[in-house]
């Protein structure tokens, strides 16, 4: 037992400077002193301005320092790190004044030596008159042990966002090269699309693609492979090039959806079946506008804006799933475009949105889903529009609905612009402001 | 987004009275205050916030880029000046929050009446002939401080600490549960709060300005008070005897005096 140099503000109980030793059955009071000053853990009090006003032998030991260097002289947060003390200054120090305790706080302590005592701390503040703090006592516990184990864990965890950077930039990376990396410019026609991703950490199965056939004409597609993920990519990779070969010996809208049909169901014989929903066109640029045939694989209908303001779904009736049945039927419709219409498709990362009504209420109509009557509501307040407006507001609209949109979703619009020279006047010869149009073959 | 939402705005103290906006520093969030607002508030009406990433501020409202600069801080400051149309405001910052005072000041001087620097700090690293007490490998070893406390935060907690603006008992009856903040957002202000350098910014202040430093502050060297007392043109000088960094928190009473002397004078 060490004997008190100096004296002692803090009216704890009174040392016995020559106490008995512990356990031989001497009176309460000096165990208690005993404890105090050998308890397995560091005791410092200060007073609030931080000066130390009482400090244990097992602290003194654990720092290397003598009572008489630190009582009166120093303060707790001077025994500190720097970065400790920053932390003491502004955490500690004003959780303690406002909680009147603090726990569990991590902090190093700087021995005589120089060498750094990891601690965990916890304090407690003792009211004097007037609910003003008059004592601050601090215990610490060594955590020497304990820190080397968080710091483990902790460079696990910065190992584990790493590893998660890195699959999210390959989930990024894989996505791209699923799309095109920009549209083509045709002219006569304004192209926007725009690809929703519901997941950083997984690739979805949406794709959209938008290509030059023969005869000057060009082919497109939008749909989504049932799943997620890297199997799920693999699928539509080979989906994507099977429509692209397909068109380029016959565009017909339905007969590439057949081959695609064709060349999954032959994939499906495995344990993990794979399907898609996808709408396949062929556009054809004329005169004043452009001719579209769709072709649809059970994949929600293409909504049509009108230049007069109108909107509607454009079905393509009959259209099975594809990469199911054998001989699937598909079945193609024909539809004009002219100046200020324009056609949007999508994938139902949109319309199975989880919604709820600007009061709150879910809702109950759709099964909580935003649903294709929303959807036609919305665009028959949007038409007219032109594909980019379009674009713009669906993707304002996905971002609205925010965490509801759980499935990636992608969108694709072709549009007619209306001419600058003749606004929304049937049969004016278009004006001549872009390259030459392509000419109907 | 709703700037009363997104930083936790409160508004005390007389309607009538003329606006002390009060800006808590790094570290905490708009208690640390509270010993001090309801003097301020028998005379003036008294507004309070969070900073983003801070105490109950929204936290999706906070993105790394716009809170890596003071910059970010400062603006949210004249959004919510404007939303709330005040005018001839006498802005305390604290700690950090003096800088961030004076970047607003800057941008927009018209909306202020008077600035408290309260323990300010233009810049926390010794350069050249400059004192500001720390070196750089100081402030990475305060990151790695605040990186081994964190471990007690889980990320099952954030949303009950951060996301219940409405039910504030979920978040009061865990241990600390002042100051809590999201590791990633503290360790962005703590960077920005440390690693700044404002001293060319003190310059351009055109508003009254009082600065408030400690005798015996822990954070802040004593020539760093004078050195913004010299840098600002018409400014005063007033040092508290107080122990610490937060006078508004150790010496509650002169802090709240010095404020208000200084924001009712004409």
């Amino acid at each position: 037992m060490t004997s008190r140099a100096s004296p002692d503000p803090d009216p704890e109980p009174a040392p016995e400077p020559d106490g008995p030793e512990p356990g031989d059955g001497g009176n309460p009071e000096d165990d208690l002193e005993e404890l105090y000053e050998n308890t397995p853990c560091g005791q410092l009090s200060s007073v609030p301005g931080g000066r130390i006003v009482k400090v244990n032998t097992t602290l003194l030991d654990w720092l290397g320092y003598r009572r008489e260097e630190l009582v009166g002289r120093r303060t707790f947060s001077q025994l500190l790190s720097v970065g400790g003390r920053i932390y003491y200054e502004t955490h500690l120090a004003p959780l303690l004044r406002m909680q009147g305790r603090v726990g569990g706080i991590a902090l190093e302590m700087k021995a005589a030596d120089g060498s750094r005592l990891p601690v965990l701390v916890a304090a407690s503040v003792r009211e004097g008159s007037g609910g003003r703090p008059a004592l601050v006592r601090t215990s610490v516990f060594e955590a020497r042990d304990r820190r080397a184990y968080e710091t483990e864990l902790l460079r696990a965890r910065q190992e584990a966002d790493r590893e998660r950077e890195r699959v999210q930039q390959l989930a990024t990376t894989l996505q791209r090269s699923l799309l095109p990396p920009a549209l083509p410019d045709i002219p006569g026609t304004e192209l926007a699309a725009h690809y929703h991703t519901a997941s950083i950490d997984e690739v979805g199965g949406d794709f959209y693609d938008l290509f030059p056939v023969s005869g000057g004409r060009w082919g497109f597609f939008l749909g989504d492979v049932s799943g997620k993920g890297a199997a799920a990519a693999s699928v539509t990779s080979l989906v994507r090039y099977s429509l692209r070969a397909a068109s380029a010996s016959d565009p017909d809208p339905v007969r590439v959806l057949a081959n695609l049909n064709t060349v999954l169901e032959h994939e499906n014989h495995g344990d993990d079946p794979r399907f898609c929903t996808v709408i396949h066109g062929l556009l054809t640029p004329g005169e004043h506008g452009c001719e579209l045939t769709l072709a649809g694989g059970g994949h929600p209908p293409a909504l049509l804006m009108r230049a007069d303001g109108t909107a509607g779904y454009l079905h393509t009736p009959g259209g099975q799933l594809v990469g199911v049945l054998p001989d699937a039927h598909f079945a193609a419709t024909t539809v004009r475009l002219a100046p200020g219409d324009t056609l949007l498709l999508y994938t139902d990362g949109l319309t199975e949105a989880r919604a709820v009504h600007t009061d709150g209420r879910r809702r109950e109509r759709e099964g909580g889903r935003y649903g294709e009557e929303a959807l036609l509501d919305f665009a028959a307040g949007l038409a007219p529009a032109s594909a980019a407006d379009a674009v713009t507001a669906v993707g304002a609209l996905l971002e609205g609905l925010g965490e509801g949109v759980d499935d990636d979703t992608a969108v694709l619009a072709l549009g007619v612009p209306v001419s600058r020279k003749a606004p929304e006047t049937p049969g004016t010869p278009e004006a001549p402001d872009g390259p030459e149009p392509f000419r109907s073959p | 987004m709703d700037v009363r939402r997104k930083n936790n705005v409160t508004v005390t103290g007389r309607e009538d009275g003329p606006v002390v906006m009060l800006a808590h520093g790094f570290g905490c969030d708009q208690n640390l205050w509270r010993l001090v607002a309801p003097a301020l508030a028998e005379e003036f009406r008294v507004v309070l916030f969070d900073h983003v990433g801070s105490g109950r501020s929204d936290p999706s409202a906070w993105n790394e880029e716009r809170y890596s600069s003071l910059e970010g801080y400062a603006q949210d400051v004249l959004d919510i000046c404007r939303e709330l149309g005040l005018r001839d405001v006498t802005f305390v910052g604290h700690s950090v929050s003096a800088m961030i005072g004076v970047l607003a000041v800057l941008r927009e001087p018209e909306r202020f009446a008077k600035l408290v620097l309260l323990t300010p700090s233009p810049s926390y690293i010794d350069e050249g002939g400059y004192r500001g007490g720390f070196s750089r490998a100081d402030i990475e070893e305060l990151l790695e401080s605040l990186e081994s406390n964190y471990l007690g935060w889980s990320a099952v907690m954030a949303p009950v600490i951060m996301g219940n603006p409405d039910r504030p008992e979920l978040g009061e009856e865990l241990t600390n549960s002042f100051c809590r903040t999201d590791p990633r957002m503290a360790r962005v202000f703590a960077r920005t709060t440390f690693l700044s350098d404002n001293r060319e910014d003190l310059a351009g202040v055109t508003v009254p300005t009082l600065v408030v430093e400690c005798a015996h502050d822990t954070l802040a060297p004593r020539e760093v008070g004078s050195f913004v007392r010299d840098e600002i043109a018409g400014s005063t000088l007033v040092t508290l005897d107080a122990h610490g960094h937060c006078p508004q928190l150790s010496s509650p009473g002169p802090t709240a005096e010095a404020i208000a002397s200084f924001a009712r004078a004409r």
